[in-house]
């Protein structure tokens, strides 16, 4: 199926009104872990949307990517009880040991790392989230063990 | 004869190994030949202990924990699955002190069932509100959450039976009720516990808003961060569904009520209830301007209830157990019990529901343990990133909505995020700041362009640039967002920031006062 049949066969999904377009763009993200531009012309044409309110949608929420990022997306806590347990220093190894800073991909393509507020794990932080999985009481050491298996593809 | 073995299925215990433990004991007691039934329940709430395993016994459930995939093959040389002793047990669950001392009426049955058998949530008394509001007026289960005292526990605390009443009274043949999941501030948890612990007592207490309002369709927005408390709400309203308790025809009362849940998208300002009906309609979630209330136009322009999950998951037990109930525990005007939750350098983070009025300090030192750190506690925010840093000379405050509003504070949702020492108040009220500009909605001026001249201006006062200017900047900027911005995003930021300078001026480079 090219791109464009599975964006079309995506919409086709969802009743065609407007409060379908947040449920559909998910749709889209979890089939190719972004939102190409090109969903924007054939969404507005389906929801009776200008291209403007959906791109306006589209670019509003942090957790749509307008981006293709690499194979794994990696996001780091940055909020109040993870900060209390240590996140910034956890931030800077990451920054380091990646070599790249937030909204960017490694140079290999395997992690892109995002900023996150909260993941609901602040008892047991410092937290991060890959794909749809919560790691907890992340430190340097097993950040670094982690970053191996995912570079492994092991994660 | 088979055991049953309890390994949480919650985002906290998978975040630390729970998983792999599960499948460790499964592996291990199946090649040992022991008969073994694996629950994959919630979380009791003790993080600090989790992954928390507990095992069945004739005197009750044995709990051990943290347990590691290490510690499995010993657990089980010990015989764990008799309830015998070993370094990590905890002896019965129930009377674990944290535990214990807890007064759980929302949470009675998080952790202990399994959160998707409609079975075990009504042997554990699930759906007894429910068939008490089946049997009422609408104006009667109005009356009852009105008299028990109820508040809105999304943080507002306002109360819950006089919005019910304004939506009844509200003409129309089309109203809602929705769900406020989108639980975002930093520090809590509860909303993701009861979810993926007891998503049923959620379903229970929109059906029976629904039944008071007379709606027929309700809408959960849950928050994009919560990956897999969305997977067990879909199964859970599934099952509903197919049990007849959700549909046309709720449990052959000829009502109607159905509930489709809805997936946010990492929007804080999604968690304030007109930019979430914005988002939930397929737009930007953008603050709307108040009134109209959402009671008399609010998702679609209809009558809505728009409630915190906390709120409507209450209801069930008001219900079931009557007004006065619920309303014998707690001080003041704030009544019934709130789930607090302990979160950041705390030794024993976790939920610990409890009726209003104990203090902080108990809170804190008797429950919490004092800082993971071992050292000293220097401020605990309470009530998200929008809520004041309180210091430890106000640890006797009482936790009570009042009582926190007169020193300045606020509950909010619950959640305290504990800090020691170490902390460097004045990159916190920067943060603040900083959090407000990342995450306002843009629809008013002062949140929008105040929280990045916050920034500039606190980054001036840190970097000892000219505190004559600067200081009173920033006092009247805080003002300004304070009285002038839409909604509570930067209404409330200079909450923080201003509690910061007030009781730790040697942060931001001054004198003590």
């Amino acid at each position: 199926m090219t791109r464009s049949e599975l964006l079309h066969r995506l919409i086709a999904a969802h009743p065609p009104r407007q409060d379908s377009l947040l449920p559909i763009l998910h749709s889209i993200q979890d089939e190719l872990g972004w939102v190409p531009p090109e969903a924007t012309e054939p969404l507005a044409r389906a929801l009776n949307l200008s291209r403007a309110e959906v791109h306006g949608v589209i670019s509003f929420y942090p957790h749509l990517r307008s981006v293709q990022p690499g194979r794994h997306v990696l996001q780091l806590c940055r909020a109040e009880a993870c900060q209390a347990r240590g996140s910034a220093a956890l931030e800077a190894h990451v920054r380091a040991r990646l070599g790249i800073g937030f909204h960017e991909t490694s140079a290999d393509g395997v992690i892109s790392l995002e900023p996150v507020y909260c993941l609901g794990n602040c008892a047991c932080g410092p937290s991060l989230r890959v794909g749809d999985e919560i790691v907890g009481r992340v430190d340097a050491s097993r950040f670094d063990a982690l970053l191996v298996a995912l570079q492994e593809d092991l994660a | 004869m088979t055991v049953r073995v309890f390994v949480p299925a919650d985002s906290s215990a998978l975040a630390v190994g729970a998983g792999e433990v599960a499948l460790a004991i499964a592996a291990q007691a199946a090649a040992r030949g022991s008969a073994i039934e694996l629950v994959r329940n919630g979380s009791r709430g003790l993080s600090w202990l989790e992954p928390l395993v507990e095992v069945a016994t004739p005197a009750g459930r044995v709990a051990y924990g943290p347990v590691t995939v290490a510690d499995v093959p010993g657990l089980l040389d010990a015989g764990f699955l008799a309830g015998a002793d070993h370094p990590l047990a905890l002896g019965l669950t129930d009377e674990i002190p944290y535990l214990k001392k807890q007064e759980r009426l929302t949470f009675a049955r998080v952790g202990v069932t399994d959160p998707l058998s409609l079975a075990d949530y009504t042997a554990h008394g699930g759906f007894a509100g429910l068939r008490v509001a089946l049997s009422l007026t609408p104006g009667e289960i109005v009356a009852a959450v009105t008299e028990s005292g109820l508040r809105g526990r999304g943080g507002a605390a306002f109360p819950a039976g006089i919005k019910w009443q304004t939506v009844l009274a509200a003409a129309g043949d089309e109203k809602y009720v929705v769900c406020n999941a989108d639980e975002g501030d930093s520090g809590t948890f509860s909303d993701r516990l009861l979810l993926e612990g007891d998503p049923f007592c959620l379903i229970e207490g929109m059906l029976i808003a629904g039944l008071a309002v007379g709606a027929r369709k309700g809408y959960i927005y849950l928050r994009s961060e919560y990956p897999h408390a969305w997977k067990t709400l879909n199964a859970a309203i599934l099952r509903a569904r197919e049990a007849g308790l959700l549909g046309d025809d709720v449990l052959g009362s000829g009502r109607a009520f159905d509930i489709e849940a809805r997936l946010g998208g990492g929007a804080y300002i999604c968690g304030e209830e007109t930019a979430l009906l914005e988002s939930i309609e397929g737009r930007r979630g953008q603050v709307r301007a108040k009134p109209p209330l959402p009671a008399i136009k609010g998702l679609f322009g209809k009558p809505t209830v728009i409630n915190n999950l906390i709120t409507l998951a209450s209801v069930p037990i008001i219900l079931a157990r009557g007004a006065a109930f619920y309303r014998d525990y707690g001080m003041g005007r704030s009544r019934g019990t709130l789930p607090f939750q302990l979160a950041g350098n705390v030794l024993c983070g976790g939920l610990v529901e409890k009726a209003f009025g104990l203090t902080l300090d108990e809170l804190l030192n008797d429950f919490g343990g004092g800082t993971a750190s071992g050292r000293p506690i220097r401020a605990v925010q309470v009530g998200g990133p929008l809520g004041a840093y309180v210091p430890a000379q106000d640890f006797d405050l009482p936790l009570d909505y009042e009582a926190f509003a007169a020193r300045g504070a606020m509950l909010g949702h619950g959640g305290l995020v504990v800090f020691d020492d170490t902390v460097d108040m004045g990159r916190m009220a920067r943060f603040a700041m900083e959090f407000c500009a990342a995450e306002s909605c843009g629809k008013c001026t002062p949140c929008r362009i105040g929280s990045t001249r916050g920034v500039e201006v606190i980054d001036r006062i840190l970097a000892g640039e000219d505190h004559g200017t600067n200081l009173p900047l920033l006092e009247d900027l805080c003002t300004l967002m304070i009285d002038g911005s839409l909604c509570a995003m930067g209404g409330m930021t200079p909450y923080p920031v201003l509690s910061a300078l007030k009781h730790f001026p040697a942060d931001f480079g001054l004198a003590d006062k």
